[in-house]
């Protein structure tokens, strides 16, 4: 089939029916591959990535993803994605070690392939952008309780599990940097095991213990719902803020009763605006994938990648009650 | 009864036309009918359907789902089903990511994993002929058994490291874009439908499925039978987990989620009934064709799996429901 006749098909045919599939063919394709569709997470992705292709212009995002969480069902997408001979790849994987066959097979027929959220094997991706990275985490939490707290105070940590890597790590990313804030003291670190009524539970001895406690730092989204609710149920709403990492959806109650002032947690919209910047800057060799490349990301900044390929995209981003209402519905 | 009517080749239940009005008026015929109108539809929507290793990856939609779908249609036709199949395969995986760790080879992995779907065959089988319970109510709680003993030892851990030589089995090609799995997708269909439509286990299947007290009474072992059909179903369970994990390269336990519907669904649309008694592996074969080129068609045309689903379910409604229709038409 030549060159026209398949224009031809493709423009008549096609775009009549669909669309998208065949439109000019010099623009830049990027495929932004969910875990699943339907997810709120996932589709403020989309519009971030969306916004990034505005940006850039002549650029193609293509949102999709399986129906249910299921690596067979990423495998389906990226054959498909492979056909259409898309520019570039970028997924949250549903699981990081089986998608590798065949995200190898993308790359080895040039398309760009990376992985942004919940990343793939590295044998399986250029690079992976990952919303924040320990550091940055770390650094947040205790920001957030002392933006409110300009006098000094009480700080207690509600934590998941003693056995959590992750928020053992970011605890200890935060002490790194408790120097920053002289008059603030940790009294505390106790352990909620992600459970509802256990960190509800240790959220009321906390207070009783310290009466004079100024906040609760909880880096685990179930722990800072159960420590809202355990200040809002002790009357101590404006005396104990709640804050930490959680979801805008299952914190917006919190925020309205002023349980928590803030919270945080990676920004949906910004991480999918990245994700295509970096897609494009990739798939256009405008940017390499290699340890220490530094590749811009439009309003975001830039991002600098480490020796396993992997960047972090920002701090978490800050949720408070000028921006619950449009977040809530979202994740 | 006159002697020219004795004489007569007997007639089963789905042969009660002539050969020429069976052809046509079959649902094979109208299924692949279909399945060129999807055919044409897909190269006229997308300029990228017609290539040959776009199609080439395209087959991994249903190679492995159809070759259990081809012991699944044999057992529903003689009356009983396997809802525990997709479970199989996560046994049979985990099975064999677990030998991996001592350092097993492929020739020990593909044994253990023909060997993890015959016993979980065997089970469903035993359960379903010696304790006379229904197959249903059976494999829907082998189903959760199954996956739930690979949930227990591998959690939210995977098993990895598959050598090449396996992972042949699921990405592997024999010829050009011909893959391994294709090939055996091709030789279970011909086995299958040798055996269903050419040999006295065949005859005997359908007689169970029409009428499993009349097929007692004419000295078919029907135990037996089933027995075997659910040892057959485990075992091409076995390969398909086999193919799958070679593909994968890992397993996990949520491996094949849900496959057991896919499966039902392919042998149904393949005419099928779901009541047992009526069928043919052509109608299986072409079905798998049908569903495989509409997922990767509307998959290349950027359309949500959701609406696939719904595409699919349309379609097999209406398949099943035109028949009826036309038929209640006439008699009017």
């Amino acid at each position: 089939m030549t060159l026209t006749r398949r224009f031809a098909i493709g423009l008549g045919l096609a775009a009549s029916l669909m669309g998208t599939t065949a439109m000019a063919q010099d623009s830049v394709r990027i495929a932004l591959v969910a875990k699943s569709l339907g997810n709120g997470f996932f589709e403020a992705a989309a519009r971030g990535a969306e916004e990034a292709a505005e940006e850039l212009g002549n650029t193609e995002i293509i949102y999709t993803g399986p129906t249910s969480t299921t690596a067979e069902g990423q495998i389906e997408v990226i054959n498909s994605l492979i056909a259409q001979r898309v520019d570039a790849i970028a997924i949250s994987a549903n699981d990081p070690d089986a998608v590798v066959p065949a995200l190898q097979k993308a790359m080895q027929r040039g398309i760009t392939v990376i992985s942004w959220d919940s990343g793939v094997a590295p044998e399986g991706r250029e690079m992976h952008l990952a919303p924040s990275s320990d550091e940055l985490i770390g650094r947040t939490i205790i920001k957030l309780a002392a933006d409110h707290l300009p006098e000094g105070g009480e700080v207690a940590v509600l934590s998941a599990t003693s056995t959590s890597t992750n928020q053992n790590t970011w605890i200890a990313e935060m002490e790194k940097v408790m120097d920053q804030y002289p008059d603030i003291e940790v009294v505390a670190t106790v352990y909620g095991d992600d459970l509802a009524d256990k960190s509800y539970r240790e959220a009321q001895g906390l207070m009783q213990t310290y009466p004079d406690l100024d906040a609760i730092i909880a880096p685990t989204s179930v722990g800072i719902v159960a420590a809202a609710q355990a200040v809002q149920d002790a009357s101590k709403v404006g005396q104990v803020n709640v804050t930490g990492l959680g979801l805008p959806s299952e914190m917006a109650g919190a925020i309205e009763s002023g349980a928590s002032k803030s919270f945080a947690i990676w920004n949906p919209v910004d991480l999918g605006y990245t994700t295509a910047m970096i897609a494009h800057a990739l798939a256009t060799d405008e940017a390499t994938a290699e340890p220490g490349a530094e590749i811009d990301t439009g309003r975001m900044g830039s991002v600098t990648l480490d020796e396993d390929n992997q960047a972090a995209m920002s701090e978490p981003f800050t949720y408070d009650e000028s921006n619950i209402d449009e977040f809530k519905s979202i994740f | 009864m006159s002697l020219a009517e004795g004489t007569r080749p007997r007639n089963f239940p789905d042969r009660l036309t002539g050969r020429g009005q069976r052809i046509l008026r079959s649902w094979e015929l109208l299924l692949f009918v279909i399945a060129v109108l999807i055919f044409i539809a897909n190269t006229q929507a997308s300029p990228y359907f017609l290539d040959p290793w776009n199609l080439s990856d395209a087959t991994f939609n249903f190679t492995e789902k159809s070759m259990i779908a081809f012991a699944m249609a044999l057992l529903i036709i003689s009356g009983e089903i396997d809802l525990s199949v997709a479970g199989i395969i996560a046994l049979a995986s985990t099975a064999m990511g677990w030998a991996l760790q001592f350092g097993v080879g492929t020739p020990g992995l593909v044994a253990i994993g023909l060997a993890v779907g015959l016993l979980c065959g065997a089970f469903n089988g035993v359960l379903v002929t010696r304790l006379g319970l229904p197959s249903i109510v059976v494999t829907i709680g082998t189903m959760s058994l199954f996956r739930g003993i690979s949930y227990i030892v591998l959690g939210d851990q995977a098993f990895n490291g598959y050598p090449d030589s396996f992972a042949w089995l699921g990405r592997g090609y024999v010829f050009w874009v011909i893959t391994f799995e294709l090939t055996l997708f091709v030789v279970f269909a011909l086995i299958y439908g040798v055996v269903l439509h050419k040999t006295n286990f065949g005859r005997h299947v359908y007689t169970i499925g029409n009428n499993p007290v009349a097929a007692r009474f004419s000295g078919i072992r029907v135990e037996r039978v089933k027995m075997i059909l659910f040892l057959l179903t485990g075992l091409m369970s076995g390969i398909a987990a086999i193919c799958l994990t070679g593909r994968l390269g890992s397993t996990r336990p949520s491996i094949a989620y849900a496959w057991e519907l896919e499966v039902v669904t392919m042998v149904v649309l393949g005419g099928v009934s779901i009541l047992g008694g009526a069928g043919s592996i052509l109608g299986v074969v072409i079905a798998a064709l049908v569903i495989g080129m509409v997922t990767f068609g509307l998959g290349l045309l950027n359309v949500p799996g959701i609406v696939m689903s719904i595409f699919i379910g349309a379609l097999l409604i209406g398949v099943i429901a035109l028949p009826r229709l036309v038929t209640k038409l006439r008699r009017r």
